[in-house]
């Protein structure tokens, strides 16, 4: 379908690039990419993502906007407090760019939803805040041969690696089991710079849209730290896949998905 | 006027800068190789910055002819795919 001329203005920047073009711009109407999780990662990501016109971006979660989420979660206002974290991230994307669906999850993933949540989109993000989720979505990214961007936040720190299941490391690689419950302090009780999610959340929707277009190089066989005080970015070479890893290996032993137990963690 | 049978035509009087380069650039990359363009420009910004902006996309310059009416003619050779 050639392009509007509303289309072309929008897309003008992206268009110009050589890396993008045209060809790549149709990528990105055509491309499918679930963020799970509509926080401080997520809220940046599904931002530029819609802005980038990916045609379709899912968006699941299971919060509603709370006042404390909006020192970092920028894709949410102070009238949408109460709201559906869904509702609101699908109502400021769509007014950002009416190119763009956006499918709404309202629930948390678990071992038995998220399969079939991924299996129609074409990359992942994880926004998510807890450690259950993020083996999780690595192990089933990983079954399901979804790529997938991990990152993380906490205080003044962010790190970041993109996940080809079948070519590179995975999560689980790395981090070969989450923490002991409560060993590590969540957002909520460690504080979170509100323009880390900024940063890194951007950089997920970078490796998106690289994914997406075939541009460059992509975060596969690295992890990408971020230490905000030091002002220091770190790219640090991880070993190849499957090197006795319990779920990317090519014997795993872990083959179907685990709920881990959540941190309890509220301190109301 | 035209030493070139082109394959395909555009017209991007009406529009400025970008957009007069990313019309000319979206015609060239929905063409075959070696195929060619004409491009019907305005005089000044659009006839200074678009064969240039071209150029360093890779394709090739043909022709630049002026209509003596504020208005070129330009005529581009798609080069790779």
């Amino acid at each position: 379908m050639p392009f509007t001329n509303e289309q072309l203005e929008r897309y003008s920047r992206h268009i110009i690039l050589k890396e993008i073009g045209a060809k790549g711009q149709k990528k990105l109407l055509n491309a499918k990419v679930l963020i799970i999780g509509a926080g401080g990662l997520g809220a940046p990501a599904a931002l530029y993502l819609a802005a980038a016109g990916v045609g379709t971006i899912g968006i699941a979660d299971a919060d509603v906007v709370d006042l404390s989420n909006l020192q970092r979660q920028v894709i949410h206002s102070t009238n949408d407090i109460g709201k559906r974290k869904v509702e609101s991230a699908a109502e400021t994307m769509r007014a950002i760019n009416p190119d763009v669906t956006v499918n709404t999850y309202y629930q948390f993933v678990n071992s038995d939803n998220i399969l079939d949540l991924i299996k129609d989109y074409d990359f992942i993000l994880d926004g998510t805040d807890n450690f259950p989720a993020k083996f999780l979505i690595n192990d089933a990214c990983v079954m399901a041969k979804k790529p997938l961007s991990h990152a993380g936040i906490i205080r003044f720190k962010g790190q970041l690696m993109t996940i080809l299941p079948g070519e590179g490391p995975c999560y689980r690689c790395i981090f070969k089991n989450p923490p002991p419950k409560d060993a590590v302090p969540t957002c909520k009780q460690a504080g979170v710079i509100g323009a880390m999610g900024g940063v890194i959340g951007s950089l997920q929707a970078m490796e998106a849209v690289k994914y997406i277009t075939g541009v460059g190089e992509l975060l596969s066989g690295y992890l990408l730290t971020y230490d905000a005080l030091k002002m220091e970015f770190h790219k640090i070479k991880l070993p190849p896949r499957g090197n006795g890893c319990a779920v990317c290996s090519d014997h795993p032993t872990i083959t179907t998905l685990i709920d881990y137990e959540q941190a309890v963690c509220d301190l109301h | 006027m035209a030493d070139y049978n082109a394959d395909e035509k555009i017209d991007i009087t009406d529009v400025t800068c970008p957009i007069t380069f990313v019309k000319t650039k979206v015609a060239l990359e929905e063409m075959d190789e070696g195929q060619i363009l004409q491009v019907h420009l305005n005089d000044g910004e659009p006839v200074q910055n678009v064969p240039r902006s071209i150029k360093e996309e890779g394709h090739e310059v043909l022709e630049l002819t002026d209509n003596n009416d504020g208005t070129f003619e330009l005529f581009i050779k798609k080069i790779g795919d």
